[in-house]
């Protein structure tokens, strides 16, 4: 740690930050369960390790919840020091606005834009050729987690795709078993939809209604099969999906009461810390498709501008800590997700990390998610409509399809 | 208000100093506007200001910051849009069916109960403030507390099957078609004992020779409750419902703890959405068209309790 201490500093030095003095940074985050905290610690040690500067840490539960508190204190002019946003549009304003720290002169002495992969996960922090934030993760949505006990008891095979398992069904809820865990809050239902959109789009479609806007795609076959699958798969729900957590929906799987559920590669922790193995007790089929997709979702750090030059000094050491290999393998083992740099010690990955580094080292394969190319307005009205197509049994196939073009046709 | 009143005292003691009449009277006048000032001020700054700056902003296409070039403006596309929105239509919906009944509920109830207080029990005090206490607490511990008590996992319906009714059934805000029921009760759990409050006031504020007269014309009590005092209290009664409405109006908190407004988008409401739009999906102009919605049956009831009471000043005029 002494090394990295020492590296971190001469990198600040060759930034020629001048009268550094120890300055207090606040860091906004949504981390707060089991497995999140043992990962945000990870940078708090690591920063505090530095030098003087303290790391302040001011976690606030549900991702809406401290974007808003981020958004809110910095329009404010009472801005955090760091704050956590997704690999998204989220904070597109902040940034236009001049709001946030330039971190591009710190990334071109450490050569950011070379190691970063995929580049994508680098270009949402620029505006204007500037890099404005960190990425520090990259997570995927497109997994489902499926009980290999409970598939046995029920005597079906796992399923290859999502036709599959709605086929075998029956056969899961004769044995006892819920066919579909999930729970029942607007994110969880909005994120599982994609991940049906996906599977039955691909990637040429994803892009087609996503990036290009093409409405005859939003308004195509793929999309009606895609929304009739959505509807076959809340018939296969149990009584108590509404209000649940995610990680106590995983736990239906666990414990083997539920079959599968739709979750990004998140959930991997959860098994992890119930002692499950891959292969045995649980399976992680990607996409769920034949060709499996992957998004490279994640989390980004940015930095408000502050009027204080010791915190300024501060925030540039945080941001160069966060990339650093060392501190990237320490979090992200800890947080289940993939590093955002290819030159990271992986040997701890299991067979479902191994599957998803497999399929993101070809290009083809690898999709931004519908938060790149659409604003935080627009993937809200989205999560709206699938909530409400969730608990409205009396909304149509068609109505649905209908309402999501328009959502398409009026997106900026 | 007490700014005026001390005012007006310190130009009294003034008046009765003095021997002279002119001089202190002008003191006087200078001193309440003096005190008025601030909250002048703070009504025209905070509310009327405001208010139209909001109006302004939902003709805007504004989205974090607001934004008033020429080409922002957008008309009114943000009320198109909001009103072919579904979650507005739901919200709004919601809001009407949750007020209706709540406030009826309410207002039942919380006449009950003063009547109740009324007949000049034992122990009044502590009933008040045992009817008054969920009225000082938070609706964010108010609805998470309703939210144990409904959830199926941990409430009345797990009580009632560990007795050994298995087959039990009790988990309102788990069905999208009853979850609206489990809000109205907490919202009257939480406001009964402010009405009870307002209306024992208006109760306590009857004359008692009304009381002596009923009584000598041998009108049964419940009568005199019903038809001679309640009409007496109509001050107390529009008070009561006007805090109500407002009430229900800008509910909020009941909502984030107890619901989030699921299942689904079962139970939003206008003000959930109003601050997620200006907040977390960056629309502030969308959140303002909302917000000026919510506004118009605010002004409407109003405008109502100020003709009642101009009405009523007229009565006494003529009187």
């Amino acid at each position: 740690m002494k090394k990295f201490a020492v590296v971190a500093a001469m990198a600040t030095a060759l930034l020629g930050s001048t009268a550094v003095n120890a300055a207090d940074v606040e860091v906004i985050h949504w981390w707060t369960s089991g497995g999140e905290q043992a990962a945000v610690s990870v940078f708090a040690r690591e920063f505090d390790a530095l030098g003087e500067d303290k790391w302040v840490d001011t976690a606030i539960a549900g991702g809406e919840n401290a974007r808003s508190a981020t958004l809110q204190r910095t329009l404010g002019g009472d801005p955090p020091g760091a704050a956590q946003f997704n690999i998204s549009r989220q904070f597109e304003e902040l940034a236009e606005a001049g709001l946030l720290l330039d971190l591009t002169p710190l990334a071109d002495s450490e050569g950011w834009r070379d190691f970063i992969r995929p580049a994508a996960i680098l270009e949402v922090c620029e505006f204007e050729g500037k890099i404005y934030c960190v990425p520090v993760n990259i997570h995927s949505w497109q997994w489902a987690w499926a009980s290999v006990p409970a598939f046995e008891k029920a005597g079906v095979p796992l399923p290859k795709n999502l036709d599959d398992f709605i086929a075998a069904a029956p056969k899961l809820q004769e044995a006892g078993i819920i066919p579909f865990a999930i729970g029942g809050e607007a994110w969880q239902i909005g994120g599982a939809m994609g991940v049906v959109m996906l599977s039955q789009l691909g990637k040429e479609g994803h892009e087609a209604i996503y990036k290009d806007r093409n409405l005859d795609v939003a308004g195509g076959p793929e999309v009606k099969h895609a929304i009739e699958i959505f509807k076959s798969l809340k018939g296969l729900t149990d009584e108590g999906s509404a209000n649940r957590t995610w990680n106590d929906t995983t736990n239906l799987v666990i414990q083997d009461q539920a079959a599968l559920q739709i979750m990004g590669d998140w959930a991997r922790g959860e098994f992890a810390v119930a002692g499950e193995q891959p292969g045995v007790d649980y399976a992680c089929i990607a996409g769920p498709a034949e060709q499996p997709y992957l998004d490279t979702g994640g989390d980004i750090f940015l930095f408000p501008k502050q009027d204080d030059a010791a915190v300024e000094a501060a925030q540039l050491k945080m941001a160069s800590m966060m990339v650093n290999p060392q501190v990237q393998a320490l979090f992200n083992n800890a947080k289940g997700s993939l590093p955002v740099r290819d030159d990271v010690d992986m040997s701890l990955a299991d067979d479902c990390m191994k599957a998803g580094l497999e399929i993101l080292k070809d290009p083809n394969h690898v999709i931004q998610g519908a938060g790149i190319y659409l604003t935080q307005d627009s993937i809200g009205q989205m999560d709206d409509l699938w909530a409400e197509a969730w608990s409205n049994p009396d909304l149509t196939v068609e109505e649905i399809q209908q309402r999501f073009v328009d959502i398409i046709a009026s997106a900026e | 208000m007490a700014q005026l009143a001390t005012a007006k005292e310190g130009g009294a003691v003034i008046k009765a100093a003095s021997s002279s009449g002119r001089k202190p009277f002008r003191l006087s006048t200078l001193m309440s506007i003096v005190g008025t000032t601030p909250m002048i001020a703070t009504a025209v700054g905070v509310f009327v200001i405001c208010i139209i700056y909001s109006f302004v902003l939902s003709f805007t296409n504004s989205r974090i910051f607001p934004a008033f070039a020429a080409e922002n403006f957008v008309g009114t596309d943000q009320y198109a849009r909001l009103w072919s929105t579904g979650r507005w239509l739901i919200s709004v919906n919601n809001i009407w069916f949750f007020g209706l009944l709540s406030i009826v509920a309410n207002m039942t109830a919380g006449y009950l109960l003063a009547v109740f207080m009324d007949q000049r029990i034992k122990a009044e005090d502590w009933f008040r403030s045992i009817f008054l206490y969920p009225f000082a607490m938070s609706l964010v511990i108010t609805g998470l507390v309703w939210r144990w008590i409904l959830d199926p996992n941990y409430g009345i319906q797990a009580t009632v099957r560990g007795w050994g009714f298995t087959e039990f059934a009790f988990a309102p805000l788990v069905n999208s078609s009853t979850a609206i029921y489990g809000l109205v009760v907490a919202g009257i759990w939480n406001g009964v004992g402010v009405t009870m409050a307002i209306m024992l006031a208006g109760l306590r504020g009857v004359d008692s020779e009304i009381w002596k007269a009923a009584k000598i014309d041998g009108i049964p009590a419940w009568r005199t409750y019903l038809f001679i005092v309640l009409p007496m209290m109509r001050g107390a009664i529009l008070t009561a419902f006007i805090l109500q409405c407002v009430g229900v109006v800008r509910v909020y908190d009941l909502i984030v703890a107890m619901t989030q407004g699921g299942p689904g988008i079962s139970t939003q409401m206008p003000a959930v959405f109003v601050i997620q739009h200006i907040t977390d999906r960056s629309n502030v102009g969308l959140g303002m068209a909302a917000a000026t919605m919510m506004l118009l049956p605010v002004i409407v009831l109003l405008g109502v309790q100020a003709f009642a009471q101009w009405r009523a000043n007229q009565v006494k005029e003529k009187a």
